[in-house]
């Protein structure tokens, strides 16, 4: 069971879980404010909108097509 | 770094799978290279919550075992470098891969098009939602709508009930004429016949489609126009996609002729390029069956062996005709081009407004004046929507083809071939 850190937050998921379903299950499954200050969330499911990005470990990463590991820290666009 | 391959797969879905397995017993050095964390593509999706047929199983093993094929998942094409060379990113590093042959197995994604309130969280395509499911996305006890058209529709909400999901509603555009007549056509393909049987759901009605989602900060409900009659259904989750649009982008810009909105190919999966081939969903919507016997074609034809390629071409004939019925059945009513209002967000990376797109000659004038399909998608979703509200063409895609780290883009010596 990857341990990961949402937000600051710890969560625990089941092995093989991406990080699209880990917004949901350790928060309110948004990943980001677009330019005209709306919350957006995963679309397309398959690496096509580019809604569920967010920042893994420093860097800019789809959450829809990363699976969680341990350690990983994810941090959504407020 | 550089790499070098006999023969460049892109996407390991079933067409770049059965594609990269029919040629490895040439001996060839096959670079197979997919943008998702396993192969498998988006029909045979791994995850906490899926189920995998046997035959995604084996060929996996298959893949795995073969030594001459070199997989990288977590993988996208990002430029072309040079006349037979890519330059590729993944989660850590960016490097260039030249090859001799290359086999176009990119799929395709929904067609998602713009009304009120789609860009609420609660808001996904119809494939989005089976593929977040499956990943590991809880639905257990939630209410859904799905809506849309085509059969990826049904296969959603069996995967969404299989997790718990209440499918309160299944809305497709399609006539209820059309879809009987496609009904009374699958004997002709009798394992669709029996998986029609057993996605089959009382909650699907015909001649229905979605109108607006309702909520304030996340959905809240649906309005649908359900055979004539408008009808609110409160829900938790909207799942919306019209039909599947093939991904021609990296084809067109390797210079690749299309054929309508999909790659064009001849008999030998060729495509207007010498050496490079094309097969499954980005040559036209037609199935996991398709894409198979087409990629078994491609790779056969990329290594020589033509006699083992022309084995396959009668299956091939078979599932042509079943796509065939399936593109005549779920053609889009042009009722769903009004959906959207003046102040519905079409391009949802630049937040446009379907208002400051009305006028416009076409999307490279609507493209200068909105930023319409300038944002990180690169207009892979509105380049579809207007393609159908407004019927523009998309044009050929320009370097970078996805969201790239300055030290990827630094692999490049010269500037990206065009």
């Amino acid at each position: 069971m990857p341990e990961l850190l949402m937000d600051g937050r710890a969560l625990s998921v089941a092995e093989g879980t991406s990080v699209a379903a880990a917004l949901a299950l350790g928060g309110d499954g948004c990943s980001r404010t677009s330019v005209s200050g709306e919350r957006r969330a995963p679309l397309c499911g398959m690496g096509i909108c580019q809604e569920c990005r967010v920042t893994i470990d420093g860097r800019r990463r789809l959450a829809c097509q990363t699976l969680c590991r341990d350690g990983m820290n994810v941090r959504t666009q407020a | 770094m550089s790499e070098s391959a006999d023969l460049l797969i892109i996407g390991a879905g079933p067409a770049g799978m059965a594609a990269a397995l029919a040629a490895a017993r040439s001996g060839a050095r096959i670079v197979l290279l997919d943008d998702n964390p396993l192969p498998g593509g988006q029909i045979w999706r791994d995850g906490p919550q899926a189920s995998l047929p046997n035959q995604a199983r084996q060929m996996r093993e298959q893949l795995h075992a073969c030594s001459n094929i070199h997989h990288h998942s977590g993988t996208r094409v990002i430029a072309c470098a040079g006349p037979k060379q890519l330059l590729v990113e993944d989660a850590d590093r960016g490097w260039l891969i030249d090859y001799d042959k290359l086999i176009l197995c990119t799929g395709a994604r929904e067609l998602l098009l713009p009304f009120p309130g789609w860009t609420l969280p609660g808001v996904t395509g119809a494939g989005g939602l089976q593929a977040l499911i499956k990943g590991g996305l809880p639905v257990n006890g939630e209410r859904l709508v799905i809506a849309g058209s085509g059969p990826l529709l049904l296969a959603s909400a069996a995967t969404a009930r299989h997790n718990g999901a209440q499918v309160l509603r299944i809305a497709e555009q399609a006539k209820t004429i059309a879809v009987a007549g496609f009904i009374a056509q699958l004997p002709r393909w009798p394992h669709k016949l029996v998986q029609a049987f057993t996605l089959f759901d009382r909650h699907y009605r015909t001649a229905s489609h979605v109108v607006a989602a309702l909520g304030n900060e996340r959905l809240e409900g649906v309005r649908l126009q359900q055979q004539g009659k408008f009808v609110e259904v409160a829900c938790d989750r909207l799942a919306c996609g019209f039909g599947l649009i093939p991904n021609t982008q990296l084809g067109q810009a390797l210079g690749c002729d299309l054929d309508g909105q999909a790659l064009a190919v001849d008999s030998w999966q060729t495509t207007s390029r010498a050496d490079h081939y094309a097969a499954g969903e980005c040559t036209g919507f037609g199935g996991s069956e398709l894409a198979l016997v087409e990629g078994t074609i491609a790779g056969h034809a990329a290594v020589g062996d033509v006699a083992a390629a022309t084995r396959w071409v009668p299956r091939r004939a078979r599932w042509q005709g079943f796509a065939r019925v399936l593109n005549q059945t779920f053609t889009l009513d042009p009722r769903l081009k009004v959906l959207a209002q003046p102040d519905t967000l079409v391009c949802r990376c630049e937040d446009v407004p379907y208002s400051a797109l009305v006028g416009h000659a076409d999307w490279r004038q609507a493209k200068l004046a909105s930023r319409c399909g300038m944002g990180a998608c690169q207009g892979r979703v509105c380049g579809g929507a207007v393609q159908h509200l407004f019927g523009w063409q998309p044009s050929v895609p320009r370097p970078p083809f996805s969201p790239a780290r300055i030290e990827t883009l630094l692999c490049l010596e010269d500037t990206p071939v065009l």
